[in-house]
Order: C-alpha cells, then sequence, then structure tokens
C-alpha cells in the first residue's frame, strides 16, 4: 500500500502532503524535513529510488521525482512496484499539467483543495484507482461541475472549462 | 514577468468558481514564499492562525467564506501548526448540503483527524447518510472519509452501507467501494472476515477497474493465507492472458502496454499462489512466458511488468526456459545506464541466484559497477545482493567491502543495519579466528554503540571458549592474537563503551596468559583505559576487575606483585565512588591482593570463564549461623514476598550474601553469557568429540577450525542470533549439491590450498589462478577492465566456478565416518597421488588420459567412483594399501599407483603427521587436479551430461580451459 505522498519543493517547504495512516502534525513535520534532507543530498542522474526504513520504519521504500522546482514523493510499501510507482508520478503529474496547463509550484500552491481532488482520483485509501490522467480529468471535471452546479453561491458560471482556455 | 504571472493567475482565479481563492489567502501563501527565514514564516503562520480564531468565532460567517478558512487552516496545518481549535467547523462543514462545501469538509477532516478523535463519533452520522445518497458524488467523497476515518469500533455502524455500494450502477463507486472493504479488513479483519466471498465475487466485475480494484484486497487476502485460494489460479491466469492479450478496452492501456498496474498486480499474485506449488505453477508459465516476450522493453512501466514477471518466476516452482527468460531481461537491466533499471536488476538478480546462481557470474562486472557507484541506494542494494551471495570463499571481501561502507556513512540506522550484517556474516564464513577477531574488532570500532550488546558477549564467549576444539594451542593463539590486537587498539581515542568493555575483560582474562605481557604492563594499559574513560562506569568496572584478574593470577602463579601507583590511585578514588559498585569492586580488588596464593587461586582460578558456577540458592550452608542468631533472640527472617516497604534493603542484603557465599566475587563478564551457555556447550562438545583431531602444527589452524566451528557458530546461531542457516550452501553450490553440502565444505577455495604438507602445491595454485583470470578474459575480450576490478571480480565471483564440489563434501562424509586407521592409509595415498600429479607436466595430458582408461577396471562406472570417491578410497586402502596393484584398485587412485613416484610418496605420507583435513585438502586436490588433467578421457566417458557439467566446472577451477565452453563436445569427438 502507499503510505504517503508528498510534494515538497527545492526549499524543502511542503506543498503538498497526504498521509494515508494518520500521523500526528509534529511527526509529518519531522517526516517531511527527513525526507527534504535525504532528497536535497542526492545526485542528479542517480536512481530515483531511495531507501525509507530508517525514516518510515521497516518495510518502506520511497520513489521520487525532480520537476523543475518541485519534488514529488511517493513513500508505499513491498506490495507495491518501485517502477510502476515512478509511472505513477508521472500520472499525477501528468493529470496536474491537463489541469493547469503548464503546471509550476504556483497552481500547486493555489489550487490547493483541487490537487488533493486530483490525487483522490489516482490514490484511493492507500491503494491505486485510477492510472489514466484523462480518467482522472473526466472524473475531476465531473466533481468540478457538479460543484458548482450546486454552489448556489458561486455567481460566476464559467468555472473550470473558462479557466482552462484561458 | 513572475510578477505578471502572480497577478494573471490572480485574475483568473476570480473567476474560477469552486476552485478560487480569496485574495487573503493568495496573499499569505505569498508571503509565507517570499520569507527569508523559518523565524519569519512561524511569524506569518502564527498571525494567520490568530486571524483564523478570530474569524471563525464571529457570528454568521457565510459559507463561502468558511469553505476558505478551512481550506487555509488545512494549509497552515501541513506547514507543521496545530490547527485543532477549527476542528470542529470542519467537522460541520461535512454536514452541509451544498456538494462543494461538503467534499471540503470531507477533505478536512480526513486530514485533520485520527480515526480514534473524539470528533469522528460526531460524522459517522452523516457519513452513514452520505453514503446512502443519490449523488455518487457525495457517496465517493463519504467513501474517501471513511478509509482515513473509520476504525474497527466504528467499521459496523457504517459496514451494510459499504456493502450495498458493491452493487452501485456506477463503476467509480463499486471500485472505491471495494477499496474501503479492503482497508476495513486492513484495520480490523475480523469485523469484515465474513465477507471475503465479496471480493471473489467483485473479482468477475464486468468493469475491469472494478476488477483490478479487488486484486488488491486478494493480494492481501493471498499474502496472509494462500493455501485457500489455490482455486483461483486458473481464474488469474486467464485475466492476466485477457490483459496481455489487448482484451481490455484500448482506456485502459498505458504508454503502450495493456493495463499493466493490473498485469503487476495479477503477477504478484500468482507469484504468492505458485510459490511451491509445482502444480499451479505449471498452469502459469505459459502465460508468464508470454508477457516476456511481448513485454516492450523501452518504456519504464513495460520494465515494471518485466521485473514483477522475474519476481513472479524465482518465486514459483521454477522453469528453466523461464529462468532463462528472466536472466535474458536482467542482463538487459543491469547493462542499462539507467540507475533506476540498474537498481531493479540487482534486486532481481537477488531474487534469482536463489535459484539459478551461477547467473551472478556473468553478470559480476556490472556488480562491482554498481558497487562503485556514486548512488547509495544502489550501492545498498548490492550490498543486499553481495550478503545474499557470500560464502566461505567470498566472505573477506565481501565483509572488508561492507566495512568500509560502514566506516563512509553517518546515517545510523543504515550503520547499524550494516554491522549487524557484517558481524552475522563473519560468525557465519569467517574463515579463521584471526579474521574473525581483526574483522569484528573494526566493526566494534567504528560502530561500536550500534551492535547488539550481545554481539559483544558473544565475543568474549568466543575468546574464551575457542572453537570448541580441544586444542588447546589453537585456543591460546587465538587468545594471545585478541590480546595483541586489543593491546594495538586500546591507545585510540573514542573507543565504543562495549568495545572497551570486551577489550577490558579479554586483558583482564588472557593479558598475562601466555607470559608475554607482563603484568605491570597490562594493569597500566587497564589504568589508562579507566582514567581515560572516567565517565563511564561500566567501562570502569570491567577495568578494576581486570586488574584484579591480573594481580591474582600473579599472586596465584606466585610471582611477586608490584602495585602500580596509577592503579593504587585509581583503587583509591574507586573506594570513594558514588557508585556501591565500582567501590564493592574496589574493595574486593584490596582484599583480594592481600590474600595469599592459595586463597586467591580458589577464588580466582585462571582461565575458568567458562566454568559453570554452582550457586546453593537455598544458603544451607548458613543454617547453623542462622540459628545460633536465633536463638540469641535475633527476628526471623521474613520472606520478601510477606514483607512490605523495605524490598530494596532486602534485596540488597540477598545479594550481598550471594556474593559473600558462592565461593566467587561478582564479575560481570563471568555472569553475562550465562544464559546461553546451556546451549552452546553441548553442540561444541560434540563437534570436539567425533571431528577434531588435534593439530600439531600451528600453520594449520586455518584449515583446520573450519569443521568444527563452523557447525558450533551455527548451532548457536539457530537458537539465538537468527542465522540464516537454511539454504546457504543451496544458494550458491548447484542445486544437486545443495543437499550434501554443509557449512564446512569450503576447502575448495583457492586461498586453503596453500602448503598443505610437505609437498608445494603453491605454483600450481598460482598457475591455475592466472589461467583462471585467462579463461574469463577469454570469454570477455572486448571489454576493457581495470585491474582491480578484475581482482575483486575474482575474489568475489571467484567463488561461483570453484563451488563446493561434490567430492571435497563426499571427502568430509567419508572421512568423518572413517577410523583413524584408514585415514592413516589414505593419507598416503593421497600424497603419492598429488605428487605424481605434481610430477607429471602438462603436455602429457593426453598419454595420462589413456593409462586412465586402461588402467581403471570398466566394470566400475568410473563417475560413480568419482562422487564417492572417498568411500572407494577407503575401501580401496584398506584393501590395497601396500600392494598398490594398479588392475586391482578400482578407482583412479590405481591410475597412479603403477608409478614408481607411488611408494616414494606413500613413504612420504607417513613421515608426514595424520591429519584428516590435511588429507581432505591434498586429495581434493588432487581430484581435481587429476580431473583436469585426465578431463579429455573422462567426459568422453561419461554418459550423463550433468556429470560432464560438473566435471566442466572443476576443469575450470583448476584453471584448465576446456577448448569450448561445452564438455559434450568431447563426447563427439571421443565417444
Amino acid at each position: 500500500m502507499i503510505r504517503s505522498v508528498m510534494v515538497i519543493n527545492t526549499q524543502g517547504k511542503p506543498r503538498l502532503a497526504k498521509f494515508y495512516e494518520f500521523q500526528p502534525v509534529e511527526k509529518q513535520q519531522e517526516l517531511i524535513r527527513s525526507v527534504y534532507g535525504v532528497l536535497s543530498s542526492r545526485a542528479e542522474n542517480v536512481s530515483n529510488f531511495v531507501d525509507a526504513e530508517s525514516i518510515f520504519g521497516a518495510d518502506t521504500r520511497l520513489v521520487y521525482k525532480h520537476f523543475a522546482t518541485l519534488y514529488f514523493v511517493f513513500v508505499f510499501d513491498s506490495s507495491e512496484n518501485e517502477l510502476a510507482m515512478l509511472d505513477l508520478i508521472q500520472v499525477f503529474v501528468e493529470t496536474l499539467d491537463k489541469c493547469f496547463k503548464n503546471v509550476c509550484e504556483l497552481d500547486v500552491v493555489l489550487n490547493y483543495s483541487k490537487m488533493h481532488t486530483v490525487l483522490d482520483e489516482i490514490i484511493f485509501g492507500g491503494q491505486v484507482l485510477e492510472t489514466s490522467s484523462t480518467e482522472v480529468m473526466k472524473a475531476v471535471e465531473e466533481i468540478s461541475r457538479l460543484e458548482s452546479a450546486s454552489n448556489a453561491i458561486s455567481l460566476v458560471p464559467k468555472s473550470v472549462s473558462a479557466w482552462q482556455s484561458r | 514577468m513572475e510578477q505578471l504571472k502572480t497577478i494573471g493567475r490572480e485574475l483568473a482565479m476570480g473567476s474560477q468558481g469552486g476552485f478560487g481563492q480569496s485574495k487573503e489567502f493568495l496573499d499569505l501563501v505569498k508571503s509565507i514564499g517570499e520569507a527569508r527565514s523559518k523565524a519569519e514564516e512561524e511569524r506569518i503562520v502564527l498571525l494567520e492562525i490568530e486571524t483564523l480564531k478570530r474569524r471563525l468565532s464571529e457570528p454568521d460567517i457565510p459559507k463561502r467564506k468558511m469553505k476558505e478558512y478551512i481550506i487555509r487552516l488545512v494549509y497552515v496545518e501541513m506547514l507543521g501548526h496545530d490547527g485543532s481549535f477549527a476542528y470542529i467547523h470542519a467537522v460541520k462543514m461535512t454536514h452541509d448540503d451544498n456538494l462543494l462545501l461538503k467534499r471540503t469538509g470531507y477533505l478536512a477532516v480526513s486530514l485533520f483527524l485520527s480515526d480514534d478523535h473524539d470528533l469522528i463519533i460526531l460524522i459517522v452520522n452523516t457519513i452513514q447518510k452520505d453514503l446512502r445518497s443519490d449523488n455518487y458524488l457525495v457517496v465517493c467523497a463519504a467513501l474517501n472519509a471513511v478509509c482515513k476515518l473509520i476504525n474497527d469500533e466504528t467499521v459496523p455502524a457504517v459496514l451494510p452501507q459499504v456493502v450495498d455500494l458493491l452493487a452501485h450502477p456506477k463503476e467509480a463507486v463499486r471500485k472505491k467501494a471495494i477499496m474501503a472493504l479492503h482497508r476495513f479488513y486492513q484495520k480490523s479483519p475480523s469485523s469484515v472476515s465474513h465477507l471475503v466471498s465479496n471480493f471473489r465475487k467483485r473479482l468477475c466485475d464486468n468493469d475491469p477497474g472494478v476488477m483490478g480494484a479487488t486484486l488488491c484486497s486478494l493480494f492481501d487476502l493471498i499474502t496472509i493465507d494462500a493455501n485457500s485460494f489455490k482455486d483461483l489460479v486458473v481464474s488469474f491466469v486467464s485475466i492476466l492472458k485477457q490483459v496481455a492479450e489487448r482484451r481490455l478496452p484500448k482506456a485502459y492501456d498505458y504508454h503502450q502496454l495493456p493495463a499493466p498496474f493490473i498485469q503487476i498486480r495479477l503477477l504478484k499474485i500468482l507469484a504468492l499462489l505458485g510459490s511451491g506449488d509445482k502444480q499451479s505453477s505449471e498452469q502459469m508459465y505459459t502465460v508468464v512466458g508470454d508477457i516476456f516476450r511481448k513485454c516492450d522493453s523501452s518504456s519504464n512501466i513495460g520494465n515494471a511488468v518485466l521485473y514483477e514477471c522475474i519476481c513472479c518466476v524465482s518465486s514459483i516452482y521454477p522453469n528453466p526456459k523461464l529462468l532463462e527468460q528472466a536472466a535474458q531481461v536482467i542482463s538487459r537491466f543491469l547493462k542499462s545506464d539507467s540507475h533506476n533499471l540498474k537498481y531493479m536488476g540487482i534486486d532481481a538478480l537477488g531474487r534469482l541466484i536463489k535459484i539459478s546462481p551461477e547467473i551472478a557470474e556473468q553478470h559480476q562486472l556490472a556488480v562491482i559497477d554498481c558497487l562503485e557507484d556514486p548512488d547509495d541506494t544502489l550501492k545498498r542494494k548490492t550490498f543486499e545482493l553481495l550478503y545474499k551471495m557470500t560464502k566461505s570463499s567470498n566472505v573477506e571481501v565481501i565483509v572488508d567491502r561492507m566495512i568500509d561502507y560502514m566506516i563512509s556513512i553517518n546515517d545510523n540506522h543504515y550503520k547499524t543495519y550494516i554491522a549487524s550484517r557484517c558481524v552475522e556474516l563473519a560468525e557465519q564464513f569467517a574463515p579463521s579466528n584471526q579474521w574473525f577477531i581483526l574483522t569484528m574488532n573494526k566493526v566494534f570500532e567504528h560502530a561500536g554503540d550500534l551492535v547488539n550488546v550481545k554481539v559483544a558477549h558473544n565475543l568474549m564467549k568466543l575468546i574464551a571458549e575457542g572453537f570448541g576444539e580441544d586444542d588447546d594451542d589453537a585456543d591460546s593463539q587465538l587468545r594471545s592474537s585478541a590480546v595483541e590486537s586489543y593491546l594495538r587498539i586500546i591507545g585510540e581515542p573514542k573507543l565504543p563503551s562495549v568495545f572497551l568493555q570486551v577489550i577490558c575483560w579479554v586483558l583482564g582474562e588472557y593479558g598475562t596468559a601466555d607470559g608475554k605481557y607482563s603484568a605491570s604492563y597490562i594493569t597500566g594499559k587497564l589504568c589508562d583505559v579507566a582514567e581515560a574513560y572516567s565517565n563511564d562506569e561500566s567501562v570502569k568496572a570491567y577495568a578494576v576487575t581486570a586488574i584484579m584478574k591480573i594481580y591474582a593470577f600473579e599472586i596465584s602463579a606466585g610471582r611477586n606483585v608490584d602495585f602500580l601507583p596509577e592503579c593504587q590511585s585509581l583503587v583509591e578514588e574507586l573506594s570513594a565512588s558514588h557508585s556501591t559498585d565500582l567501590q564493592q569492586r574496589a574493595y574486593e580488588l584490596q582484599a583480594v591482593i592481600s590474600l595469599d596464593a592459595p586463597a586467591v587461586e580458589s577464588i580466582m582460578p585462571p582461565d575458568a570463564s567458562c566454568e559453570d558456577i554452582e550457586i546453593d540458592k537455598n544458603l544451607s550452608f548458613l543454617n547453623g549461623y542462622v540459628q545460633e542468631a536465633l536463638e540469641k533472640g535475633a527476628q526471623p527472617y521474613i520472606p520478601e514476598n510477606e514483607r512490605s516497604g523495605v524490598l530494596d534493603i532486602s534485596n540488597f542484603g540477598n545479594q550481598d550474601h550471594h556474593e559473600a557465599l558462592t565461593h566467587s566475587l561478582k564479575f560481570e563478564a563471568y555472569e553475562l553469557p550465562k544464559p546461553v551457555m546451556p546451549s552452546r556447550v553441548p553442540p561444541a562438545a560434540v563437534a570436539s568429540s567425533t571431528e577434531l583431531v588435534p593439530v600439531p602444527e600451528p600453520s594449520y589452524a586455518r584449515e583446520t577450525r573450519q569443521p568444527a566451528s563452523l557447525p558450533s557458530v551455527s548451532d548457536a546461531g539457530s537458537s539465538e542470533l537468527k542465522l540464516r542457516l537454511d539454504g546457504v550452501q543451496k544458494k550458491w553450490g548447484r542445486p544437486t549439491y545443495s543437499s550434501s553440502a554443509s557449512p564446512s565444505t569450503n576447502s575448495s577455495s583457492s586461498t586453503s590450498h596453500k602448503t598443505t604438507n610437505g609437498v608445494t602445491q603453491v605454483d600450481s595454485v598460482g598457475a591455475s589462478n592466472s589461467k583462471a583470470r585467462d579463461t574469463y578474459d577469454s570469454r570477455r575480450p572486448q571489454v576493457e577492465i581495470s585491474p582491480e576490478k578484475q581482482k575483486l571480480a575474482s575474489s568475489l565471483f571467484g567463488g561461483p566456478s570453484k563451488t563446493e564440489k561434490r567430492p571435497s563434501s563426499a571427502n568430509h562424509k567419508a572421512s568423518k565416518a572413517s577410523t583413524h586407521t584408514s585415514e592413516k592409509s589414505q593419507a598416503p595415498k593421497a600424497a603419492a597421488v598429488q605428487a605424481e600429479v605434481n610430477r607429471e607436466p602438462a603436455p602429457d595430458l593426453l598419454d595420462l588420459g589413456d593409462s586412465t582408461s586402461s588402467s581403471s577396471v570398466p566394470a566400475i562406472d568410473p563417475f560413480k567412483q568419482l562422487e564417492g570417491l572417498l568411500d572407494q578410497t577407503d575401501v580401496a586402502s584398506n584393501v590395497n594399501h601396500g600392494t598398490a596393484g594398479a588392475a586391482k584398485t578400482p578407482d583412479f587412485m590405481g591410475l597412479y599407483a603403477d608409478t614408481p613416484v607411488s611408494g616414494l610418496g606413500s613413504s612420504v605420507g607417513d613421515l608426514l603427521p595424520t591429519n584428516r583435513d590435511e588429507f581432505n585438502l591434498t586429495s581434493e586436490l588432487s581430484n581435481a587436479t587429476r580431473t583436469a588433467q585426465g578431463g579429455v578421457t573422462q567426459f568422453n566417458k561419461g554418459p550423463n551430461p550433468k556429470d560432464a557439467l560438473e566435471k566442466d566446472s572443476l576443469v575450470r577451477q583448476m584453471g584448465v580451459t576446456p577448448t569450448s565452453p561445452n564438455p559434450n563436445l568431447f563426447r563427439d569427438l571421443l565417444g
């Protein structure tokens, strides 16, 4: 199962943190810090895998991918495949890219709840739910459509499609 | 530019509806982003929390605003600040009818709350209602929250609804429902155990996505109990087949690969189901083979599937064809430039070598490259692999490497881990005591505080007991080498406490035993230690006890004791110590040295650390004294459990009694190893009685130790240290040998071929070594390799081609069974053969071969004899010794028996000490050499290709290159 998903920027600031098993706030911070400590010391052109047992306990692995100013980090156990997880990061990022058109760190920060929506469509309760970014996009768009429809307060009807064509 | 972009986004955000954020949030994010220091960020966040607190306490907050506050709070929590004051608002928000607000509420609570938080009870009702909602998005949001928030107490409250959802018309809901059920299973297996059938049912869901989700749950279930799912093997295989044949809708393709994640899951499941089950495995062969062939190895995900195939192949009942395919993929991984693939390749190699050990050999250079790679992850994975392939012939290189790496890293977690691995390997495969002690010294020196204390005790015990042999010489040699190495190390600054304890104990026990060092020298050193580590009480305790032992031994040996001034001051200091333990030791020391020799000797007999100490727990010998006291009107003794309030004091009293009255002062070093002694002593004793032959010459220590010591070490391992005992040999021996090979049959490593008896072997070994390298080079002529790497490769992997040979293990077996007298008669024979072999020049290969065929009796299968060489030899030598008739000797020995050297050889042999181990080596060596020389003729007679292969590797071991890698060729030529 997947234990945790983190997005950390290259300065070590968390941009998204999701733990599929509850961790108290302080522990989360500690984990994020140690993960960042490991990642920032890794050279370019090395493998995307890190031994995470010293941080997350026995039977944990960590796969990360570095995009521009962000590290995308998945932590999981031996029931998952490292290379497959690497591709799952790819799926996540691709989906974000489709969502935000050339995703950058700012999108990630500003659309905090949307990030979670996207992630929840890919990983559910620590298991891989969907691996096709098109399918994820469909689901996310459906959610935003229904949300804005039910949102009586919202006076702006344009919603996703509007800012997507921006 | 960046600012422009921000403004643009800010503008765009105004129209973002559901996902829009307010200017305030934007400002918050911006100011945090611009914060120069952690302190500044902290200040901003704290300010934000104040603002939020104030806002949230206002009445009638518009819902829209409320949602934003919650999102801001989630953000603040992610930055590490407590937002618990607003949890209740998040909970309230889940009650909202508006989908957007409800989803935000669920998101917030699932990020905020643990599954045993008090507020959960307020949400359960909402979740129940939402799970029944008509709007599937509401249902999904609730299911999402369920996974995170429900614990085993609340599972029953939502379970019926979730089970109902398994039949929901929307596949997205079914998928999430099955996963939620899976999560329930993870959290509280008992509450959903009656629903396992649902997982099986959902496997037949007509939506592949739901089926894929079911696989996750089934994987967990099968991990726990594979047997009750064996009936599904057929289904899994057929699903996998359909997936691989692209029968799924195109939407499931990922990077042109059909549903790779489902394939991976299925392969994982098949690996579990087929493990150790030949029948199930056979059903999988075809489909796994298909995937091997079809899978596209250019994409990342394709390689993920291939890797999973290898895992599957290495787990199920082995199939040669699949293993070959797996080996091909591994070599592709290892040759790749990508570190990720190399990593997977190393991992896969580690899995496959369990089944086919020989594949590691062809990848030796790749493995060494990985070992020297700057990438830590890859390096550690490679150490993992090396750990799996360690055997006695390469343990020195591997452990050295591990220790070097251990020294170089700072990560304490991994340091501990690798240190324990080093210890484990050293205990299991140590080629010599000397090496073992030096290795342990290094481990202790650099990671002493991290290794288990037990390891230190084991080391002390090992030095004290020796290797359980009767051979006192070897033991005392071991001890003096330990003492010497410790005296060298002791001056180094900042040694770990555990290590110092070992050093003090050993110096105290054996420092003066061999007479090389004077008592005052050793005590001086011990005083230095106690002084240098004056903060460490246990080191001081060990040191002062050691000093006492040294003096006690001196006194009982009748020598004059000159109490060093620094000792005097140490004792004085300690007798005023705050620690009562140290005080006691100091007083004991003073008391002991003032006694006369016989008294001291009975208190502290030299070299008695392994003796059992009898303890009279009832203190019966005190009865008279007690009686006397009672008669004088003393209070009778009240047992501890009948008293209250004075426990501590009574404990003290008890201990004092014990100490004073059991003929022994309290020494930790004597006591600590005790709990494990019973389990260790018997095997050692057995080993010594059945397997040991006294070795008179010290230069043989290295060889002689192995048969006896390894069993005893591993025996101990099984009881306490959890060493890897099973399959150790299997991994590297050829599968056919694994059953007969014992851990001690490592003598075929080239290093142990050194001068084993009067006849010099060095030359031939050297030659064979260089030839072995030639062989290796010729196989890979185009690659330029640095000589160091080559050396490393040959020391690491040289083993596989020189793996433990059946004949050598047969040697051991036979010699174990044989009596001393028969050994006697064998030794000369072996020597004779060896002498002959050495004398024979290489060009005579074919002549020799001819003589083989002519002199051996055709009625007996020569290969049988080769396998059971020694049994045959026993018979042969018992019957034929002396006559040495060529025609009668039914084995290859006979080949040489009719040469003139035989007489000479046996006379040489008679002069030699009859040492079985020696004999093993010589006979094995000669055996191998003979195979090499007579190889040509033997091959054509070998009816069995397997035998031929064995011969082939044997030949390689001896460094003679067969003209072709395939020994069957000889059959064509000569048969």
